[in-house]
């Protein structure tokens, strides 16, 4: 997993993946590339991410994968990414088809469900929580009284 | 004592509880009202593990960090 402090350089990183597993007989190799896209009046999006637990919930997808015989792949940015430029990567290996697109659907879901990263909206050089496309991460509420 | 910390757009600096159990830290914690407002839809994590039961014991030195609503990607 790699977190950057700016926004995704997306053929580096890609092909730098790619050269990584070329030789690793997986058949197939299945990218989610996330771009920023202009709505809303926004200049962009920024993240704050809590590395300790976003540790935690990656490795357990690298357990999950490796039961199925895949590998993950992640990287995501911290602080701001203007438009059109992208602040998330994953992707899947396998060696074989099928697997690869239903891991690389459950793994992109669950992290937009419970990773531990935070969205604003950058707005008039404000940084604003985009509360309304949050997620509550399982077991929310525990401490409600 | 247990450290409380708050995560993403909390804006609220780490508090000290003098508290046993979770249970505790969910009763003391109703005395601030901005803070409650986060509760309801905020996960808790004990030393970075995500915990599930609010009888939990906590120890000294723990640290409890309040998740509010997530958006990566």
């Amino acid at each position: 997993m790699e977190i950057y402090e700016t926004s995704l350089n997306v053929p580096k990183i890609i092909e730098q993946w790619y050269l990584e597993t070329q030789n690793s007989n997986y058949g197939a190799f299945i990218p989610f590339i996330g771009t920023v896209r202009s709505e809303d009046n926004i200049d962009g999006l920024s993240f704050d991410i809590y590395e300790p637990i976003l540790r935690k919930w990656f490795q357990k997808w690298e357990n999950i994968a490796k039961e199925r015989g895949a590998i993950v792949k992640m990287a995501h940015s911290k602080g701001d990414v203007l438009l059109h430029e992208s602040s998330y990567i994953s992707a899947v290996f396998s060696p074989k088809r099928r697997v690869a697109l239903e891991l690389i659907d459950e793994f992109v879901e669950d992290f937009k469900a419970n990773a531990p990263i935070w969205k604003y909206d950058l707005i008039d050089g404000k940084r604003i929580y985009a509360e309304n496309r949050s997620h509550k991460i399982s077991g929310s509420g525990l401490l409600h009284l | 004592m247990v450290y409380i910390e708050f995560l993403g757009p909390i804006n609220k600096e780490t508090l000290n509880l003098d508290v046993n159990s979770l249970d505790e830290v969910a009763i003391k914690l109703q005395n601030d009202s901005e803070i409650v407002e986060w509760l309801e839809k905020s996960a808790i994590a004990v030393n970075d593990e995500i915990v599930f039961d609010k009888k939990m014991k906590l120890k000294d030195g723990d640290r409890i960090s309040i998740l509010p609503p997530v958006c990566g990607g």
